[in-house]
């Protein structure tokens, strides 16, 4: 009997951090899929570091460790170190690449700064800065489900109610423009977008890992389709699935971390959609080149046969 | 005393030899590559260390340095299938390389002293205490020699291959067409960039390898056009950063390499701000100077054109030249003067006439 009170607890768990991890996974998936299209896949990975100092400030303005407070520190953090990256490559002659590792490790190497000096006040505990570097998706409640339910799903809903831009945004920035609309604006809309999602992300996977949250299933997706609304849709989809599929497979097998194995299943995800997925796929491809290859070799028979006829 | 010394000497060692390949990174768009280098070395530094047992054995770097190179390889192998683009490609790689490191390190080395955050962020202050120890003296850091070492073959490759680097960088497609192979060069420096990554995660851990690859350098970008100078003030640069954080950890009891970074920050910033002809200030400065003369330039054209003819006195009465030109009388009195300075215009009574000189930018203007 207290097995199974055991096993169904242990159920309701995984179900509470498989529910929070699809949740995450679709969320940071589409709108990733934006990242990805417009070559800015790298941003995620400057934005989750760029969080720390955040986490860390805010932290050290309340004093309290309630999600919702560090969570806002960490956007605010995330926020200002993209506005950084846009305008050091819109005035300087620094390119987009370097402004991005710039911004990365020097907020993240002032966030530690910050985190050694809380440690030195003793007031904090050893584990923040391990749970923000690799998250801890074994952690999520009930309560965390609901927060990255509320806020990932108004973030999509911005999506949906600009969707007309925001693709015009990324396919052709300079008609975009030309039409009148507000380019920074849209660019300043889509980067707060990315960073909701990634710091609701931080909590699951962590800062190193999450720019592969934004990133895999976005390409995955892209190879079956060439329309957006598919690969928007398939992203979160593919999300998802790396989510659930990361959780019960750390939960199944001892000491292995839940974050680095969703990162797993989405390189997995991808792995096989570059290898498969038709028209684009590598195997497709193959095939058809055979096949042409193939197509060419009877026509030049039927040619050299037609040729000797007439020739007798 | 001693020990103050020694962790400033690494940490000044360090922050050279990061920053001489970083300027080549930095110019050929590269930098990222160090960031997905320093993330995916994990696997080759988990694997060697569970052989070796020791964190600075030389088949740990040795072995990182090629887990580096691969990465380099793979990222160009997913580009080449056209299927996924350069950025994606590398945050692909090594997040998933990076992944399975840390999978490595939670299910096996459980018994065996591999400290994650000793991977990922380092720490100098610890690096004098691993010393060399040869015929019954002491003859310093380990470290100091394993970065003194990677810092004498980033110089030797440079100078070297200068005049290729250089042809790389700036011409990938003359230096083809001149019989330089550009890959060759290409992998001898990503080899370089995956050794030096290795040796300084050590004492500063992977994530701030970053800010020594990027920072110094692209401060040096904003100050210089030249390469020869942009490598020795990139040297400079990271040495000042170096020294200014490590004394700023020490007043402050934090992260030294945290305080590096921070102070490269800081210094980016300022010379981000500051610089002659590139800066903030100077932009700005440049801009305010445009308007103003842009108008002035306007005063001038709208005098010529008047200039003689019988409507000349009213066109060029002062009081109402706002209205002649649409602007705001404010503005018209502040631009008044500003040519009133230059001697574009003198004034007669209550009349604005044109000098020589503004008669000639006028002139000149309308060419245009």
């Amino acid at each position: 009997m207290e097995n199974l009170s055991t096993l169904i607890h242990l159920d309701y768990t995984l179900m509470i951090v498989g529910i929070g991890a699809a949740l995450l996974g679709s969320v940071s998936g589409a709108l990733g899929t934006y990242a990805v299209l417009r070559r800015q896949s790298l941003l995620g990975d400057a934005i989750s570091h760029a969080a720390l100092p955040g986490i860390a400030i805010a932290f050290l303005l309340t004093g309290s460790k309630t999600p919702l407070i560090l969570v806002l520190g960490a956007a605010i953090a995330g926020w200002l170190g993209t506005l950084l990256i846009m305008s050091i490559v819109r005035l300087t002659r620094i390119k987009y690449d370097s402004a991005l590792a710039i911004v990365l490790s020097t907020f993240f190497g002032f966030g530690l700064v910050l985190h050694t000096l809380i440690q030195r006040t003793g007031n904090a505990n050893q584990a923040g800065l391990d749970t923000f570097l690799f998250g801890q998706a074994a952690t999520i409640l009930a309560r965390d489900v609901l927060t990255i339910g509320i806020l990932g799903g108004i973030a999509l809903i911005v999506m949906l109610i600009f969707w007309k831009e925001l693709k015009l945004l990324v396919f052709d920035e300079g008609f975009a423009a030309s039409i009148g609309l507000p380019i920074r604006a849209l660019d300043i809309l889509l980067t707060s977008l990315l960073v909701i999602a990634i710091v609701l992300g931080l909590q699951a996977v962590g800062a190193v890992l999450m720019s592969a949250m934004l990133v895999a299933p976005a390409v995955a997706a892209r190879q079956w389709t060439n329309r957006l609304r598919l690969m928007v849709f398939l992203a979160a989809c593919f999300g998802a699935l790396a989510g659930v599929s990361g959780t019960i497979i750390s939960s199944t097998m001892s000491r292995i971390p839940t974050g680095p194995t969703i990162v797993l299943c989405a390189t997995v995800v991808v792995g096989l959609s570059i290898a498969f997925a038709p028209n684009r796929g590598l195997v497709w491809n193959r095939i058809r080149q055979q096949r042409h290859r193939h197509g060419l070799k009877t026509a030049a028979d039927g040619l050299l046969k037609q040729s000797q006829q007439r020739s007798e | 005393m001693h020990e103050h010394l020694d962790i400033q000497l690494i940490a000044i060692v360090t922050a050279v030899a990061c920053a001489l390949p970083g300027v080549f990174l930095v110019l050929r768009r590269m930098t990222l590559m160090s960031d997905a280098i320093s993330h995916a070395i994990l696997p080759g530094i988990v694997l060697a260390f569970f052989l070796t047992e020791s964190l600075s054995s030389p088949l740990l770097i040795l072995a990182a340095a090629g887990t580096g190179v691969l990465t380099v390889l793979f990222v160009e192998l997913l580009q080449r299938t056209k299927l996924v683009k350069e950025d994606a490609a590398i945050g692909l790689t090594f997040p998933a390389l990076f992944s399975i490191g840390v999978i490595l390190i939670s299910r096996f080395a459980g018994n065996v002293h591999l400290d994650m955050d000793a991977v990922l962020l380092g720490e100098l202050a610890y690096a004098p205490l691993n010393r060399l120890q040869a015929f019954g003296s002491d003859l310093g850091p380990v470290s100091l020699y394993v970065m003194g070492t990677i810092l004498v073959l980033n110089l030797i490759f440079i100078l070297v291959f200068y005049k290729e680097l250089k042809l790389v960088t700036f011409d990938a497609s003359l230096a083809a067409a001149l019989g330089f192979t550009p890959t060759l060069i290409h992998y001898g420096l990503m080899t370089l960039v995956s050794v030096t990554t290795v040796g300084a995660f050590d004492a500063v851990g992977s994530i701030l390898v970053v800010a020594l690859i990027a920072g110094p350098p692209a401060t040096a970008y904003l100050m210089t056009d030249k390469l020869s100078r942009m490598l020795v003030l990139s040297a400079i640069i990271g040495s000042v950063n170096a020294v200014c954080g490590y004394w700023l950890a020490s007043l402050f009891d934090v992260s030294i390499a945290g305080a590096i970074a921070t102070m490269t920050l800081f210094i980016f910033g300022l010379v981000f701000l500051v610089v002659p002809n590139r800066g903030l200030i100077a932009i700005a400065r440049r801009h305010a100077r445009q308007k103003w003369e842009f108008a002035q330039t306007m005063l001038a054209i709208h005098l010529f054109n008047h200039e003689g003819l019988p409507e000349a006195a009213a066109e060029s009465a002062i009081a109402d030249l706002h209205e002649h030109l649409s602007w705001d009388p404010v503005f018209t009195t502040q631009v008044v003067k500003y040519a009133l300075n230059n001697r574009y215009v003198s004034r007669e009574e209550a009349q604005l006439v044109l000098t020589e000189q503004g008669r000639a930018i006028a002139q000149q203007a309308l060419v245009q």
